[in-house]
């Protein structure tokens, strides 16, 4: 597991990590029934509260990325990689489309708005 | 819930400076912040609890039992690290250990000598020609040598150089990991507490403002941040304090949710350090929005 956490960033910790994870999860790199450190284990390794690591693994586990066994740990869940990138391509589309929305309003033309993408990807 | 610490409506009365009726909890296994200004009654606080002096009112138990009542069975599991010296300073460090071993039943000298090697202590050297942060690194291997299921700590980094702190939340952050022991660490440093702390407990003349896990502290208020022209009318109740100066205005205000959906894009919101909470909840100038 990698984790690179920011104290300026406005995102709450423990968000960052539930991001993280779950971005890992994606990825692949960590894969179903991976053990995850313990919750105390994580707190004193990327040097946060207790509470901040617990609260991270709470969400993970309410959005069902993790599963916590009292006692033996918590795991990563298994999931339907299939669906997870079709729910995360069906957020790109209405994302886009409100993008497009707001660029009819003050007569953007798609041309403008690929090459507007462009250049934001060069960034 | 284990509650080790437990005060309720703790009262104490000085000439000139009272205790007023505070009141907070800490579990087994978290670490709680103690902060506010000098004068506060912070030491007072932890004077109480360790029963150097005697209160006034109110309700103090340590690991569910009495503090007073049962004092000695509450103070084998206590570890205590106070800002001055309390060891003897001719004493070395090899002497002063074998004055104080007899008086912890559970004193593990395998776990001393672990922790001699770990933080450098010289055994042979006086304690007065100890630096500051070996010092409290003696303090704190004494604690943890009885193995104490609850460590208070009144002030401990202060006068202390960076590393040193860096390397005490080190010794707290490996304590913390088999969730047996809770820290009480009273502090005016609170960049010590941003990372390491679960829990904070501001107190102010003499009274509990706040006492909360730093989690919702550092999410529900917010620094707000704008040009002289802001108008505020909309939610200057949410402010807890307000600064103005030649160019703009920055203050600290409650309920984060509320002040964005109020204020919108017209000011800069942030997400508070503890200093701004302190610094803005105890500001004795007439900056604050009660007096306005």
């Amino acid at each position: 597991m990698n984790f690179i956490l920011s104290n300026s960033a406005n995102e709450p910790i423990y968000l960052q990590i539930v991001k993280q994870v779950k971005e890992q999860i994606i990825k692949g790199e960590l894969s179903e029934g991976e053990a995850l450190p313990s919750i105390r284990n994580l707190a004193k390794e990327l040097k946060i509260s207790v509470i901040t690591a617990k609260r991270a693994y709470d969400e993970l586990e309410k959005e069902g990325f993790i599963i916590t066994i009292g006692g033996k740990g918590s795991f990563v869940a298994p999931i339907n990689k299939e669906m997870l990138r079709e729910n995360r391509i069906k957020r790109i589309e209405e994302k886009l489309s409100e993008a497009l929305a707001e660029a009819k309003l003050i007569g953007l033309t798609l041309e403008e708005l690929q090459e507007m993408m462009k250049l934001l990807d060069e960034e | 819930m284990d509650k080790i610490v437990e005060i309720t409506g703790l009262s104490k009365h000085y000439k000139g400076f009272s205790l007023k009726n505070i009141s907070f909890s800490l579990e087994r296994g978290y670490i709680m912040g103690f902060i506010g200004p000098n004068g506060a009654g912070k030491s007072t606080t932890i004077k109480l609890m360790m029963n150097l002096v005697k209160k006034d009112g109110g309700q103090i138990k340590l690991f569910g039992l009495d503090h007073e009542k049962d004092e000695i069975a509450v103070k084998e599991r206590i570890g205590f690290v106070y800002d001055e010296n309390c060891f003897y300073d001719e004493l070395t460090v090899e002497e002063m250990k074998n004055f104080i071993r007899p008086f912890y039943r559970r004193w593990d000298e395998a776990a001393f000598k672990r922790y001699v090697r770990e933080f450098g202590l010289p055994l042979n050297k006086q304690i007065k020609r100890l630096s500051k942060g070996m010092k409290m690194k003696f303090a704190l291997a004494a604690a943890l040598s009885h193995h104490a299921e609850l460590l208070i700590m009144d002030e401990p980094t202060s006068g202390l150089d960076p590393l040193v702190r860096n390397e005490l939340l080190d010794i707290l952050r490996t304590l913390m990991e088999d969730g047996n022991t809770s820290v009480f660490f009273s502090t005016h440093i609170t960049s010590d507490l941003d990372k390491i702390a679960d829990y904070i407990t501001l107190i102010h003349e003499g009274e509990i403002l706040l006492s909360t896990t730093k989690e919702e502290l550092l999410e529900e208020y917010c620094i707000v941040k704008g040009g002289k022209n802001l108008d505020l009318s909309a939610c200057r109740e949410l402010f807890i304090g307000l600064e103005e100066s030649r160019y703009g205005i920055a203050g600290l205000a409650r309920n984060k949710g509320d002040v964005i959906k109020r204020l919108g894009g017209s000011a800069v919101i942030e997400r508070p350090t503890l200093e701004d909470i302190l610094l803005f909840f105890t500001s004795r100038s007439d900056s604050h929005v009660s007096s306005h």
